[in-house]
């Protein structure tokens, strides 16, 4: 593996850029492995890397039915944050968050982490009582995250309108301002060169068909598109796709997939320094560093793995950036697109292991996964590696729908009066 | 935004009129106090979440009212039947027409 | 006249000249010019810079494709947006443009020393640096990338423009206004179909526009058009102009954009800028034609390059020769007839270079009558020139071997690679599509959709071979509604027929390394970039774009997907389908997010509910807040109050006299039916059975996981007959989860449930005085203890108006809700008003509300729990049927986590210092311990404006119902708050103000 750097960037430039290597190979399936991993996203990608780079198990094969980071990985408004209210998400996303930090230096690919602090704004009372209950618990929780007024969301966030007969007004925010947003792709090309470098196998355009388990009932590998593949162990990190693909292991989830939008601006000088996000109108928005506006829309009311999304949806997202952010009304929308989010009751994940021997599952992330990516693969992988549930994965089991430990950050953001 | 055929006002109209309203056919027990917490879970919360055909209920909310289900192909989207509440399954074998 | 205007050429009126400012500079132009076929006319090709090199930039295309030709353009204020294309914009008196990504002109950028640079900036360079120092990133690097990335400034001031929407439905919607449309619209229109015609141009024609010698029907094409325009509009077709067909949605639905406004010269006052339509089609015909795809060769982006086709439009649909000395390079017989179009218009064509060693007769022998010299097998391997085109340097080419090169001097170089098929609609259909290998590109195969494809976007090429499969195109469309027609006859002359072949970048001489042969002209993508990232691994189309950023400028890869996809497969060595097509996403060209949002703007954003009460409270100085859709009256301040003093007066005035508060907006719900009580009984965790008629009772709603949902007094009016309310953003779910266990689970069950939140106007009065405001204006109920004692009802009639009396109290304090007809709902107000005065009657808020509720220990559903909240955990099990076989959620409770000891219960909270604790201010047991804590529990609700003289909360707290009188700590930034647990009742625990 080429080190990249400044240096190593001026020395290939003198050779007309002919002598860069592949970042990762094209590898064919072996016909086994100690652990598959479904998913070639940034989370079983991570999951990989880390398995090889701290476990030392580096028999690995990640395999996805299309191109690697081609799911939700590369789909995705690239929000991070950690500032959750309950012990068990601040702690997920905080160590996500922890690892963010650095993960350019550690997979020596700079995937852009930008800490410009995501700001929530708070339009009614109920949102202000939510949003400080949330700065409250994360002070505690020892997880950066203030409370604001309009006016300091303004110098936040300049083209905020603070217009007092808006339909919405805006009531405060919290901000956190270790959080920002990342380059999307660059995570899932990171984690891809950094685990190939350590010798785990990618294995792309390979749907895998069904999971096989052993008359004892413990995992014996997976079929695939190219045949079987013995693997002591499978984790399943598939996202919208999970449901399908443990189905065929006997294992039901509680999950439901969902088309989630996203939209991106034409490109202009940087204008909106930060994201900001606002739950009330359903709009999240941040600026790239081409300088595209990118804006993230509610889910579709509908299951579905179309990838389509209809135009409703588009359409309140715009007039809810528009109603927020007036001056976005000449922009224009370059384009748009869908993913599938698979989401559980409580909206929180299912991260580590099931009922059935040797198999792992990462899934039920919803609209918040990519924050998570590091975290949840950090965690994963150790979970995988020693067959038991990290500190902080260890209360995202699927057991908890059965006893009712929910985690359920939606509803304590619930509205009624 | 989807077309759909509300079966008890026999006319199909826009999605906008409509709420979705989960899977199908998950039967409500009629002894709830009875089942274990696995079979309550599994009432819950656990769901085909198929991809193809998919066995669900929509509401005819800004029209009758009506909730009633629908096979919907989740890849496509496009609807394979809907029929009143309280019927049984329909066929999957039968079923490779559009609604009329 | 213009220096590049040819007299007598285009469709534009030069008898009306329009002049309009770029950089400051003033020009004059025609009517109906855009401003790039203005400054063309004026010899003006350099009009903007790119994104990353900031090399120098004129326009390659005339239309909504380009990707160079960028523009600021303003209006006055509130009216500019970056990022125009000038290929579109038409110019009007007064029209100020400026070009964009530059410092400090156009002419001389600063930027522009990334070129030189540019074998640093290769792709994917950012992914390989800037990792050091870490703290660089955040203050160095990456404001430095963003201060050189996108193109223009962003819009900062209100936009002044309103934007419209509108549903429409027709029988065949057909995309696009050539020769292929126009046919379409046409067959399908005599068949009897109700056809909508759309083109994104200012007017319909699409090539024809471009190419006036076709004769079609022995008349010459323009002649044709206008005589088949004015046949369609006969026949009933809604022809539609500056509307672009945006996106393809599920069922036949599409969206369109129509430009209305941007140009005028004077705005109409009743027009919107833009109209979205949404149009249901039972069938869809896609004409959208082909888009010419550019050579890839070093220098192919200098100004004065650009494609053939384009310079053909600007010649005949603007009159403007691009350039006086033209080049053509092509690989197609398309750009022969530019060659020859511009040289019939006096333009003295240098020489046509052709890559084919061999093209068909006539169009030598018309290059030969023109006297334009021809280079067959002939490659380009440079341009010169700085900010405009100088020369065109071209080599044989011998079995790909590069021959000796040799410049031409010219002013233009007109380039053709062929065309690609518009498959972008196609594409939004999830249709799929099949590799052509002979004509290098993609083709439309199937689609879900009910929708034809015809014409050029479907491969053909040449106007005969496009109307008579347009013609049929309309007619199966029109077959598919069962209407019937017999196939069109076009009679076709001086056709312009071709074909060609497709190439990767061109065969050159240079060394790859420093070959800039640009891909993608905006992102300046060159092959070299696209190579490079096969290289390093990226093997799919996908991949690739995204490492490069091919295809992800503001053209969406109209310029370069094809030529991307098949250097990128050359360099994999594998067929193109392998390597993949880029998916096309909608919108087709960028529209504006005022489209989107159409009239949802301001007050319109989402409807305001008001209740009959609203226009009185506002009236008199409420503030009010948003509750769900409703805005709710939240204090009454008068002159010189803050919230703290009005809401403060507002409690004092209701626990000592009387209150009037407006609950219209409470959630209203008629039970009805001889399978009501039992309805009741399955729903609430209450028991209804016994409740007598006339009474009212506190109910209390679960899901079936366990956690409260919903709460409210319900009365009984009737044997079967219940009037139930809900919390006011909990009507709508409340109702609907009704519906929904009544007609799938239980339709054993006569009930009728009907939303009457509308309906009823509530007037709530509390305090000691409110029996005796009311009772002289009440017939039909004596208000007095034995009579109506707390918690009844009574249909009755209250100042002659029919009404709906309870006695209830969410205060403590003697409380009536009378409910009248909506309409009379601001009569009684007033009167009750008016009587009330002689009580010092107060009109409060719902602040007001909340701090006599809290003082009383009374949850507010979504405030004190969060949906993870049982009626134990509250406080509330007075309130579940115990004998009841099954409710919703009776189930859900017997959860082990619902039951297990420790979890987070109501209590009361008295801060040891008197002060008041902040809602959603956390709770600790050990104070003393470091980050991060443990918390165990919250505060939900808090006060300290009521009347029980000392501020008051309510908390949620880890087994708190056994913690009574304990000290807990509520650690904030500055200080740590001690607070003693106490009961929730902090006003009259034993209820005696409820009685008269």
């Amino acid at each position: 593996m080429t080190k990249f750097s400044a240096v190593s960037l001026l020395k290939n430039a003198l050779t007309g850029h002919r002598n860069w290597t592949e970042q990762w190979p094209d590898s064919q399936p072996k016909e086994e492995y100690d652990v598959v991993i479904v998913g070639a996203g940034g989370h079983g990608l991570g999951a990989a890397y880390y398995l090889a780079k701290e476990h030392g198990i580096t028999n690995v094969a990640v395999i996805d039915k299309g191109w690697l980071g081609g799911g939700n990985t590369g789909r995705n408004t690239t929000i991070i944050r950690s500032n959750y209210l309950y012990d068990e998400s601040a702690r997920l996303f905080d160590h996500a968050l922890d690892l963010w930090q650095d993960l350019s230096q550690e997979l020596n690919y700079n995937v852009m982490y930008s800490n410009r602090g995501v700001l929530m704004l708070a339009h009614n009372v109920h949102d202000v009582q939510s949003f400080k209950r949330h700065v409250h618990a994360n002070r505690l929780n020892g997880v950066d995250n203030q409370w604001l007024t309009p006016e300091e969301c303004k110098e936040v966030c300049p083209p905020l309108s603070l217009r007092k007969d808006a339909r919405y007004p805006v009531m405060g925010g919290a901000l956190q301002r270790r959080a920002g947003t990342a380059r999307h792709d660059a995570v899932a090309w990171g984690y891809a060169r950094g685990a190939a470098a350590r010798g785990v196998d990618i294995i792309q355009n390979c749907p895998v068909t069904a999971i096989r388990r052993h008359p004892d009932g413990s995992v014996a590998g997976v079929e695939t598109a190219r045949g079987f593949i013995r693997a002591r162990k499978v984790a399943v990190s598939a996202a919208g796709h999970t449901s399908v693909v443990m189905d065929s292991a006997g294992v039901r989830l509680p999950l439901e997939s969902y088309p989630l939008q996203a939209l991106v601006s034409e490109p202009v000088k940087p204008v909106f320094p930060c994201v900001v996000m606002s739950n009330a109108v359903h709009a999240y928005i941040s600026q790239s560093d081409k300088g595209e506006l990118v804006i993230g829309s509610g889910t579709d009311q509908y299951t579905s793995y179309s990838q389509r999304g209809g135009l409703p949806l588009i359409e309140h997202t715009v007039a809810a950036i528009c109603e927020v952010f007036p001056v976005f009304n000449r922009m224009r929308m370059l384009r748009k697109w869908a993913g599938i989010v698979d989401v559980t009751p409580d909206r929180s994940a299912i991260l580590g292991k099931t009922p059935v021997k040797g198999l792992y599952v990462n899934c039920g992330w919803g609209t918040g996964g990519f924050k998570a990516t590091p975290g949840a693969a950090h965690t994963l992988a150790w979970t995988v590696a020693k067959d038991e549930p990290h500190p902080i994965n260890a209360p995202f089991t699927l057991e908890r729908f059965r006893t009712g430990r929910l985690i359920d950050e939606a509803a304590a953001a619930a509205v009624a009066h | 935004m989807l077309l759909i055929h509300c079966p008890y006002c026999d006319e199909t109209l826009p999605e906008a009129e409509f709420t979705y309203a989960g899977q199908a056919h998950v039967v409500r027990p009629a002894d709830p106090s009875g089942e274990s917490d696995a079979d309550w879970e599994a009432f819950l919360f656990l769901r085909d979440n198929a991809k193809g055909p998919h066995f669900e209920r929509w509401r005819h909310l800004h029209g009758c009212g009506r909730f009633f289900n629908a096979v919907r192909d989740t890849v496509s989207d496009r609807f394979l039947t809907t029929y009143e509440a309280g019927l049984p399954r329909p066929d999957l074998s039968t079923l490779t027409e559009d609604q009329p | 006249m213009s220096s590049h205007r040819v007299a007598g050429k285009g469709r534009i009126d030069t008898t009306r000249p329009v002049s309009f400012t770029f950089d400051g500079r003033r020009y004059s132009g025609a009517a109906g010019d855009t401003v790039a076929s203005a400054l063309l006319a004026h010899g003006v090709h350099l009009m903007g810079r790119s994104f990353k090199y900031h090399r120098p930039r004129g326009p390659v295309t005339a239309g909504s494709e380009e990707p160079n030709a960028l523009i600021g353009t303003r209006r006055g204020p509130g009216r500019f947006e970056p990022n125009t294309r000038a290929t579109v914009q038409e110019i009007w008196q007064g029209l100020e443009t400026t070009s964009q990504n530059k410092y400090p002109s156009l002419k001389w950028d600063v930027g522009a020393v990334n070129d030189a640079g540019y074998m640093l900036f290769s792709a994917g360079f950012y992914y390989k640096t800037f990792m050091w120092p870490k703290s660089f990133w955040d203050k160095v690097y990456e404001p430095f990338i963003r201060a050189a990335a996108g193109l223009g400034v962003s819009p900062s001031e209100d936009d002044p423009d309103r934007y419209a929407s509108r549903n429409m439905h027709c029988d065949v919607l057909v995309v696009g206004a050539g020769p292929t449309g126009l046919a379409a619209a046409h067959s399908a229109a005599l068949a009897g179909a109700k056809v909508v015609l759309v083109d994104e141009h200012a007017e319909m024609g699409g090539a024809l526009l471009s190419d006036p010698d076709v004769q079609i029907d022995g008349a010459g094409a323009w002649t044709w058009l206008a005589s088949r325009l004015a046949e369609l509009r006969a026949l009933g077709v809604r022809t539609m102009t500056r509307t672009t067909a945006i996106g393809y949605y599920h069922q036949n639905l599409v969206g369109l954009c129509e430009k209305l406004t941007d140009h005028l010269p004077d705005l109409p006052a009743d027009t919107p800028r833009e109209r979205m339509w949404r149009v249901r089609a039972k069938r869809v015909v896609l004409a959208q034609g082909a888009l010419e795809k550019p050579l890839v060769f070093h220098g192919n982006d200098r100004p004065g390059v650009m494609l053939a086709g384009s310079a053909q439009t600007y010649l005949n649909r603007f009159g403007v020769l691009v350039g006086k000395a033209p080049v053509v390079l092509t690989s197609h017989d398309s750009a022969w007839f530019a060659a020859f179009d511009l040289a019939d218009a006096g333009a003295k064509v240098q020489a046509i270079v052709d890559t084919r060693d061999s093209v068909r007769d006539d169009l030598r022998a018309g290059a030969s009558a023109r006297g334009i010299e021809v280079r067959l097998s002939h490659t380009a391997t440079g341009t010169s020139g700085r900010l405009r085109v100088k020369s065109l340097r071209v080599a044989p080419l011998r079995a790909d071997q590069v021959g000796a090169a040799t410049e031409i001097a010219c002013d233009a170089v007109l380039m053709s690679g062929g065309w690609t098929p518009s498959l972008h609609l196609f594409s939004h259909t999830k249709g799929s599509l099949t590799w052509d290998d002979t004509q290098t590109t993609f083709l439309p195969k199937d689609t879900p959709e009910d929708c034809h494809i015809a014409g050029a976007s479907r491969g053909l090429w040449g106007y005969e071979a496009a109307l008579v499969d347009g013609d049929k195109a309309g007619r199966e469309a029109a077959q598919a509604l069962g209407l019937k027609i017999a196939a069109g006859r076009f009679e076709v002359a001086q056709d312009r027929t071709g074909s060609g072949v497709s190439h990767r970048e061109l065969p050159s001489d240079r060394s790859p390394a420093r070959s800039k042969a640009f891909v993608d002209f905006q992102n300046d993508v060159t092959a070299k970039d696209l190579r490079l990232a096969v290289r390093e691994g990226m093997r799919s189309i996908e991949h690739v774009k995204r490492y490069t950023t091919n295809g992800m400028a503001t053209d969406q890869g109209k310029m370069s997907n094809i030529n991307g996809l098949n250097i990128a497969a050359d360099a994999l060595g594998k067929p193109q389908p392998q390597v993949g097509l880029t998916t096309f996403r909608p919108p087709y060209t960028p529209t504006t997010f005022g489209c989107f949002a159409g009239y949802h703007r301001g007050s319109h954003f989402e409807v305001t509910r008001k209740t009959p009460i609203d226009g009185w409270a506002e009236a008199h100085g409420a503030a009010f807040e948003p509750v769900g859709q409703w805005r709710r009256a939240w204090y009454f301040p008068q002159p010189g109050e803050s919230m703290d003093d009005a809401v403060r007066r507002e409690c004092r005035a209701t626990r000592e006299s009387v209150g009037i508060f407006d609950a219209s907006t409470l959630g209203k719900i008629e039970v009805m039916g001889p399978g009501a009580v039992e309805f009741m009984n399955r729903m609430y965790t209450n028991p209804w059975t016994k409740l007598g008629i006339g009474r009212c009772r506190y109910g209390l709603l679960l899901g079936d996981d366990g956690y409260i949902r919903d709460d409210g007094v319900i009365g009984r009016l009737g044997q079967d007959r219940f009037h139930v309310t809900t919390t006011t953003g909990g009507a709508a779910r409340v109702l609907n989860t009704m519906e929904d266990y009544l007609q799938t689970e239980w339709p054993d069950l006569d009930v009728w449930l009907t939303s009457t939140t509308e309906q009823w106007a509530t007037v709530a009065l509390n305090g000691p005085n409110a029996a005796a405001l009311l009772a002289p204006l009440v017939e039909g109920v004596t208000l007095s203890d034995d009579d109506f004692p707390h918690m009844s009802c009574a249909e009755c009639t209250v100042a002659g108006m029919p009404a709906r009396l309870f006695r209830i109290s969410f205060t403590g304090e003697v409380g009536f809700e009378v409910n009248v007809p909506a309409p009379m709902g601001l009569r009684l107000w007033e009167l009750l008003w008016e009587r009330g005065r002689q009580y010092g009657i107060t009109p409060y808020g719902t602040e007001a509300m909340h701090v006599l509720r809290a003082e009383k220990g009374y949850i507010i559903v979504g405030q004190d729990t969060d949906g993870t909240v049982t009626p134990y955990d509250t406080g509330m099990s007075w309130a579940i049927g115990k004998k009841k076989p099954d409710f919703v959620g009776m189930r859900g409770l017997a959860r082990p986590d619902l039951q297990a000891p420790g979890r987070k219960q109501l209590v009361g909270l008295l801060s040891e210092d008197r002060s008041k604790l902040e809602e959603g201010a956390q709770i600790v047991f050990d104070p003393n311990q470091p980050v991060p804590m443990k918390m165990v529990g919250h505060v939900t609700s808090s006060y300290d404006v009521g009347t029980s003289g000392r501020p008051i909360a309510l908390a949620l707290v880890e087994g708190g119902h056994d913690r009574m009188g304990e000290i807990v700590h509520i650690p904030m930034p500055d200080r740590t708050i001690a607070a003693k647990i106490t009961p929730t009742v902090f006003v009259d625990p034993d209820n005696a103000r409820l009685k008269l």
